[in-house]
C-alpha cells in the first residue's frame, strides 16, 4: 500500500535574517514513503540536519489540518504546490515521485518580509483587519441572534468567502503582490451580511487604502484563486471594487454634512 | 473518615473556590451585583497582560480593552488569527431551546456537569450554562456565519451526550469562524489603540512579587530576546497540553509552557490525567508522522466500525466475508453501537488493536465502513453528508473511502485538566488567571463536544472582564511594581540561563526525538487504558528519559535569531516535568472517571467506576521542587443540584 | 508605500489612526489602485468604442473610395455649420487623447506599484495556472500598440510618411473636393512592412482586449451570477470582430480586392 520514493533532491531557498543574503541549497532524501506529508518531509530533513550539527530549515507551520493559515511555501513555482485547494500541510508526499528535484521557495512580497529562510512576515494582513475588517458589536449589547433572519443564500455566500484562512498565497501567486483577494474575501463575508451594513462603506473605504499602502494591485490575473487552498473565487474581488466605488460616494456625503 | 477528608487536612494551599452565595440559579447574578466595579475613567490606569490570542485569549483581550483597560496581548504565532481554536469543527453549544425540544440552562449545566462525570464544580458550569446564550448572540452580531435554515433563523443540531439540538455551526470550521469573531474583535482594539499586540513572542515565566503576579517574562522569538513586562493582573489563556502526547489533533506548536512555568511559581495545576481521547482519527501511517487528523465524529452516524476476526487476515476489507467480520461495537453495545460515547468506542478499538486485529499496513486502525451506508442510502446521499470529511480522508490518507473502508483510531485531542483556577477564574496566585483550555474548571473528567469553544469565549467574553474589576478595584492608585524589580531580573537571568543552557548540551539528540519517545510512553501508560503498574514504570522511564534528555540534547543554531529548534527545546523540557506530573495524578486516582480510565476500577461491563467516597474531590497539585515530588491539595467537590449518579448512556 | 513590518520588533497598536482628508472626488479615487483601476477601464472602454467605430467606419472602402472618402469629410464636418469646420472633430480627439493618456499614466502608475510591491522576485521559475498570455502581456502589447498609433498618425492622418494624405480629390457625383482618404489607405497598405505592422499590431490589440474587455467587468465590480458566464466570450467576442475588421484592411489592398 504504501511505497517509498527515492532520490529526492531538495532545493531549499535558506536565509539567514532579514538583511541577508539568501541562495538556493541542496539536500538529498535518500527514500522517504509516500504516505508522508510535505511537511513531515521536511521534519525528517531538520532532524538529519540537526543530528550532523547544521541549523535546521525555518518554515512556518502549526495546525497541519489545512485551517490555520500558518504554513506557506512556493512550492516548484506554486504557493502550495501542485494540489489545487490544498495548503502546504495537507499536501502529501505521493504527489512527487522518485527522482523529482523539488524547489522551495520562500513567498516574496514586499508587504511579506523574510524572517529566516522560508518564513516570512504577514503582519501586513493583520494591518487590514485591524483598519476595518470587523463589525463594530462590543461585548454585551448583543440582540437576540434570532433577530435578524439572514436569507440562507446570503448567510452561505458569506460562509464562503469567510473561509480565508489568512496564508498569504493570493499575494504569493499574484504576478503583481496583489492581496486584493484576502481583503475582499472580508469585505465580501462582513458586506453581505445584514449586521455589516452600518460599517458597510466605511469598512471597504479603510480596507482598501489600508491595503493600498502595503500591496500591489490587481489585474485580473486569477492567480489567487487558482493557489487559494480554500478555492475562494474572485467574485469577492468583483464586490470590494464595486462597494469601493459606492464607498466613494457615501462617504463623500458624510464628509460633507459634517 | 474518606480519602477526601483525610487530603484536606493535609493541604498545604488553602483552596478557596469563592463559590457565591445563594441557589444555584442565582449564584452568578449574586456575584455581579456584589463585585467591586472600577469606574470607567480609571480603568485605563489598569494594566492587564493576556498571554494567548485564541478564543479565551483574543475575546478577553477585546472585552478588556472595550471597557478601557490598557491591553498587552502576547501571541507565539505570527498572527493572532492562527491560535488552534481555529480547528474544533463540530459546533458550540448554547441553551437557546430554539429548537424548542425542551432545551434549557438548567438541561445544558446537567449535561456537561453529568458528561464530565461528575468531577467539575458546579457553580462554574451553571454559570457556563448561563452565558453560553449570550455567546450565541454576541457571535451572531459580530458576523459569524452560523448555518442558517432556509426561514432565515440559525439551524442546530445534535452532538454526543445530549438528547436535545442545541450546537450551533459554521460547516465544518465552527472554530475558525468564531476565532475570526473574536480576532476581529481583537483586531479593532488593536486597530484603535486599545491592545498592545507582541506577535512571535512566547511566555517564559510569570513573575510573582510577594505573592502576587506581577508580571510576565518573555522571549521575542526574532531576535531571541528576553525581557519583562508588568502589569496589574496576568491572564493566561495558552491552552491544552495535548501534545504531551507527541502524536495528538493539537496543532504543532500547542505546549503547556505557560500552565506549567506559572506552576512552577506557585500555581496549583489541577486533575492533569484528565485527558481526553477521540475515537475517530486518522492512524499514523509510518514513524516520521508528527500530527494526526481528526475526522468528525459524526462519521460515525453512518459508518460502521469493525476489524476482521483473524489476526492474520490480508484480504483487502471489501472480500472478508460477512462471518470473519466483528462489527465489536454493535455486539458488546447493542443499544448504542456505533455511537457508543467516545471514552467507550476509543477503549474497544484499542482493545482490538491490542490483541492483534488492526487493520492497514501498520495493524493500528479499526474499519469504518461506509459500504452498508452506500448501499442503502445511495453514493449521492453519503457524499452530500459527509463529502467534504471523504475528501479530506482521500488527501491525507490516500485511500477512496467510497471504495474502501476508512481506517480510524483514537487520538489524544483535548485536556480537561490545567490550572487549578476559582469561582473567578483566578489560580491561587494573586493576579494570575488562567481562561480557556489552560484551566480546568468546567469540564470535569470528561469534555461533551462542541463544549470547548463554549467554555473559552464564556471566560474570555462574559467572565474574566467582569472577576478582573472585582480584583483590580482596591488596588487603584497603589503601584505595582515595574519591570525594574529584582524578581524580574531574577526571571529574565533564568530563562536566559535555561535557553543558554539547551544550545550548551550539544549532545547527540534532537529535541523532537525526545518527544517522540516522551509520547510513547505517555500514551502506553497514561493514555486511553491506566494501570498501576503501567503508571509505575512510566514513572520510573521519564525521569531516566529525562535525565538523557538534560544529558544528550542537541540544539543547533543559535539564541539569538529565529531557531525552531530550541523553542521546541523549551517546550519539551516542560512536557516531560508535565508528564510525570500526569502519571502520578494517575496513579493517585485510585478510581475510574471520564478520560481517566483506570483499568482496575471497571465495571462488569467495562464502564468506568467512580469512587465518589473518596475522590470526588479536584486534585491540585503544587510544585514541590522537581518534577517527580509535587504536592497534593484537594478541593472537595460538593453537588448541591445535580445527584451522583453512576454515569450510564445505555 | 509603507514598510508593514518594521525591523524592530515591538508592540504593534493603533495602527487605524487615519487622516481623512477632503480631496475633489475624482483626485480621491485616483489615489489607490482599485481607483486607478476604475480609471483604466473607464478609459478602456472609451477606447474601445473608438476601435470599434473606426473599424466600422473603415469598412466604408469596400463600399469604394468615393463612400470612404466622403465618409472622411462627413467627420471633419460633424455639426457643421452649428459648429466651425473641424471643431468636432479636435473635440472628440481631445477626448480621445486625454482618455489615452489617463489609460497611459494608470497604466504606467500601476507598474510602478506593482514592482514595488515585490522588489525581489522569485528565484525560481513560477508555475502559472490561470494567468493567461494576455493578462501577463499587457503592458507589452500596450506599448507596441502605442507605437503603432503613433506611426498610424504619422502615416495617415498627418501623411508625414505618405504623400498622398491631404490631396483634395473629387468624385463622380460630388460637387465637393474632398481629402483621398482612400489612396492614402492604399497607397501605404501596398508597402509590404507597413501591412505587417499593421497586422502585427492589431493581433496585439486583439490580445489587449481579450484581457482588457473582460478585466472591465472585474475592475468594475460588474459581477452577477446570471452574467457572468458571458463576460469571457463578450470579450473574446468583441476582441475577434476588432482584429477580423481591422485586419482584413491591409489583407484587402494586398490581395488587390482594394486598391
Amino acid at each position: 500500500m504504501s511505497n517509498h520514493l527515492e532520490n529526492i533532491t531538495l532545493r531549499i531557498w535558506r536565509q539567514a535574517g532579514p538583511q541577508a543574503k539568501g541562495h538556493f541549497e541542496e539536500y538529498r532524501i535518500d527514500s522517504i514513503t509516500d504516505e508522508a506529508s510535505f511537511l513531515e518531509m521536511l521534519d525528517i530533513l531538520n532532524d538529519n540536519l540537526v543530528h550532523e550539527g547544521k541549523e535546521a530549515v525555518v518554515f512556518d507551520h502549526d495546525c497541519r489540518e489545512g485551517i490555520c493559515g500558518t504554513c506557506s511555501l512556493m512550492i516548484d513555482g506554486q504557493a502550495h504546490g501542485p494540489q489545487r485547494g490544498t495548503a502546504t500541510c495537507q499536501l502529501h508526499m505521493r504527489k512527487f515521485k522518485s527522482g523529482d528535484t523539488i524547489t522551495i521557495e520562500p513567498w516574496r512580497a514586499s508587504a511579506f518580509p523574510i524572517i529566516k529562510d522560508l518564513m516570512v512576515d504577514r503582519s501586513a494582513f493583520d494591518r487590514i483587519i485591524e483598519s476595518g475588517g470587523f463589525i463594530t458589536a462590543e461585548t454585551g449589547g448583543a440582540p437576540d441572534a434570532n433577530l435578524i433572519p439572514i436569507p440562507k443564500p446570503i448567510a452561505d455566500a458569506a460562509m464562503d468567502s469567510a473561509e480565508c484562512i489568512g496564508c498569504g498565497a493570493c499575494v504569493a501567486a499574484c504576478p503583481n503582490g496583489a492581496a486584493n483577494l484576502f481583503t475582499a474575501a472580508k469585505v465580501a463575508h462582513l458586506n453581505r451580511l445584514p449586521q455589516g451594513q452600518a460599517e458597510r462603506y466605511s469598512r471597504v473605504e479603510a480596507m482598501v487604502e489600508t491595503m493600498d499602502e502595503h500591496f500591489g494591485s490587481c489585474t485580473n490575473h486569477g492567480e489567487c484563486e487558482a493557489a487559494c487552498p480554500k478555492e475562494i473565487s474572485i467574485d469577492v474581488i468583483a464586490l470590494m471594487h464595486k462597494d469601493y466605488r459606492k464607498a466613494k460616494f457615501a462617504n463623500r456625503k458624510d464628509l460633507a454634512r459634517q | 473518615m474518606s480519602l477526601t477528608q483525610d487530603l484536606l487536612q493535609k493541604n498545604t494551599v488553602q483552596l478557596n473556590s469563592k463559590i457565591p452565595a445563594g441557589s444555584m440559579e442565582d449564584k452568578w447574578d449574586n456575584y455581579k451585583s456584589d463585585m467591586k466595579l472600577v469606574n470607567p475613567n480609571n480603568k485605563r490606569k489598569f494594566k492587564v497582560i493576556v498571554v494567548g490570542t485564541g478564543l479565551a485569549g483574543a475575546s478577553a483581550a477585546a472585552t478588556l480593552a472595550e471597557l478601557g483597560y490598557q491591553v498587552d496581548a502576547f501571541t507565539f504565532h505570527d498572527s493572532a488569527r492562527r491560535a488552534h481554536s481555529i480547528a474544533a469543527q463540530g459546533g458550540i453549544n448554547a441553551a437557546k431551546n430554539y429548537k424548542g425540544d425542551g432545551d434549557s440552562v438548567h438541561r445544558l449545566f446537567y449535561d456537561t456537569v453529568k458528561g464530565g462525570d461528575f468531577r467539575a464544580r458546579e457553580a462554574n458550569v451553571h454559570r457556563l450554562a448561563q452565558v453560553s446564550v449570550n455567546i450565541i448572540d454576541q457571535m451572531v452580531a459580530q458576523g459569524v456565519p452560523f448555518a442558517r435554515e432556509y426561514g432565515g433563523l440559525l439551524d442546530n443540531r445534535s452532538f454526543g451526550g445530549a438528547q436535545v439540538s442545541r450546537t450551533f455551526y459554521a460547516r465544518g470550521q465552527t472554530g475558525q469562524q468564531l476565532l475570526l469573531g473574536a480576532y476581529q474583535q481583537f483586531s479593532r482594539q488593536v486597530g484603535l489603540g486599545g491592545i498592545r499586540l507582541f506577535n512571535r513572542t512566547e511566555f517564559v515565566d510569570v513573575v510573582v512579587v510577594d505573592g502576587r503576579a506581577a508580571g510576565i517574562v518573555v522571549r521575542d522569538l526574532v531576535t531571541g530576546e528576553i525581557s519583562s513586562h508588568s502589569a496589574h493582573a496576568v491572564v493566561l489563556a495558552t491552552g491544552g497540553y495535548g501534545n504531551v502526547f507527541f502524536l495528538s489533533t493539537n496543532a504543532m506548536a500547542c505546549n503547556v509552557t505557560a500552565a506549567w512555568r506559572a506552576h512552577r511559581k506557585g500555581a496549583l495545576f489541577a486533575n492533569p490525567c484528565y485527558t481526553q481521547i477521540h475515537p475517530t482519527c486518522i492512524p499514523q501511517s509510518d514513524d516520521s508522522q508528527s500530527k494526526l487528523t481528526l475526522m468528525s465524529e459524526s462519521l460515525r452516524n453512518d459508518g460502521r466500525v469493525w476489524v476482521p476476526t483473524n489476526p492474520d487476515e490480508t484480504r483487502p476489507a471489501h472480500l472478508v466475508p460477512e462471518n470473519e467480520r466483528d462489527y465489536y461495537l454493535e455486539r458488546l453495545y447493542p443499544s448504542f453501537g456505533n455511537l457508543a460515547p467516545r471514552d467507550i468506542s476509543s477503549r474497544a478499538a484499542k482493545r482490538a488493536v491490542d490483541k492483534g486485529l488492526g487493520v492497514g499496513p501498520k495493524k493500528n486502525g479499526v474499519y469504518l465502513d461506509f459500504s452498508d451506508a452506500i448501499s442503502r442510502l445511495g453514493k449521492e446521499v453519503v457524499e452530500e453528508r459527509y463529502g467534504n470529511l471523504f475528501e479530506m480522508y482521500e488527501r491525507i490518507a490516500g485511500e477512496n473511502p467510497y471504495e474502501q473502508p476508512m481506517r480510524i483510531y483514537p487520538a489524544s485531542h483535548y485536556t480537561m485538566g490545567g490550572l487549578w483556577v476559582d469561582y473567578e477564574l483566578m489560580t491561587n496566585i494573586p493576579g494570575l488567571y488562567a481562561a480557556g483550555e489552560a484551566n480546568f474548571s468546567d469540564h470535569g473528567a470528561n469534555r461533551l463536544g462542541a463544549s470547548a469553544l463554549m467554555q473559552g469565549l464564556s471566560d474570555g467574553y462574559f467572565v474574566l472582564p467582569y472577576t478582573i474589576g472585582n480584583e483590580l478595584a482596591p488596588m487603584l492608585n497603589k503601584p505595582v511594581p515595574d519591570t525594574s524589580h529584582p524578581e524580574f531580573r531574577k526571571a529574565e537571568e533564568e530563562a536566559r540561563q535555561r535557553f543558554n543552557g539547551y544550545l550548551a548540551v550539544n549532545g547527540t539528540k534532537s529535541p523532537d526525538f525526545f518527544h517522540r519517545e516522551l509520547g510513547k510512553i505517555i500514551w502506553d501508560y497514561c493514555g486511553m487504558e491506566r494501570t498501576q503498574q503501567g503508571l509505575e514504570k512510566a514513572l520510573s522511564e521519564i525521569p531516566a528519559l529525562y535525565a538523557e534528555f538534560q544529558k544528550d540534547l542537541k540544539v543547533t543554531g543559535d539564541g539569538s535569531s529565529l531557531n525552531q529548534t530550541l523553542e521546541k527545546a523549551g517546550r519539551v523540557d516542560d512536557f516531560f516535568q508535565l508528564g510525570m506530573l500526569m502519571c502520578r495524578d494517575a496513579l493517585e486516582r485510585n478510581e475510574s472517571c471520564g478520560g481517566h480510565f483506570r483499568a482496575e476500577y471497571q465495571t462488569d461491563d467495562g464502564e468506568a467506576l467512580r469512587d465518589d467516597e473518596n475522590y470526588c474531590h479536584v486534585s491540585a497539585w503544587g510544585w514541590g521542587g522537581d518534577p517527580m515530588s509535587p504536592q497534593l491539595n484537594v478541593e472537595p467537590l460538593n453537588f448541591e443540584s445535580v445527584h451522583l449518579a453512576t454515569r450510564s448512556y445505555k | 508605500m509603507a514598510q508593514a513590518v518594521t525591523s524592530h520588533r515591538g508592540p504593534v497598536t493603533g495602527t487605524a489612526a487615519r487622516a481623512r482628508r477632503r480631496r475633489p472626488f475624482l483626485v480621491d479615487l485616483y489615489s489607490t489602485a482599485v481607483g486607478k483601476k476604475y480609471v483604466m477601464g473607464a478609459t478602456g472602454i472609451g477606447l474601445m468604442g473608438f476601435v470599434l467605430f473606426h473599424m466600422i467606419g473603415n469598412l466604408k472602402m469596400y463600399a469604394g473610395a468615393a463612400d470612404l472618402d466622403h465618409y472622411a469629410h462627413f467627420l471633419q464636418t460633424l455639426l457643421y455649420p452649428l459648429a466651425p469646420k473641424g471643431w468636432v472633430l479636435w473635440i472628440l480627439r481631445g477626448g480621445l487623447i486625454t482618455m489615452l493618456f489617463l489609460h497611459l499614466h494608470a497604466a504606467w502608475s500601476l507598474t510602478v506599484l506593482n514592482r514595488k510591491a515585490r522588489p525581489v522576485k522569485y528565484q525560481s521559475s513560477r508555475d502559472y495556472q490561470i494567468a493567461n498570455f494576455a493578462s501577463r502581456t499587457m503592458r507589452y502589447s500596450g506599448i507596441v500598440i502605442l507605437a503603432f498609433v503613433v506611426w498610424h498618425l504619422l502615416d495617415l492622418t498627418f501623411g508625414v510618411v505618405n504623400p498622398e494624405v491631404g490631396k483634395m480629390i473629387t468624385h463622380a457625383g460630388d460637387d465637393e473636393a474632398v481629402k483621398s482618404v482612400y489612396a492614402s489607405v492604399v497607397y501605404s497598405f501596398q508597402r509590404t512592412p507597413v501591412a505587417l505592422f499593421y497586422v502585427v499590431a492589431n493581433i496585439l490589440l486583439g490580445i489587449h482586449l481579450f484581457h482588457g474587455a473582460w478585466s472591465i467587468f472585474q475592475s468594475f465590480g460588474w459581477n452577477n451570477p446570471r452574467f457572468n458566464k458571458w463576460r469571457r466570450s463578450f470579450a473574446t467576442g468583441f476582441a475577434a470582430l476588432v482584429v477580423v475588421g481591422n485586419v482584413s484592411f491591409p489583407v484587402a489592398v494586398m490581395a488587390g480586392i482594394v486598391g
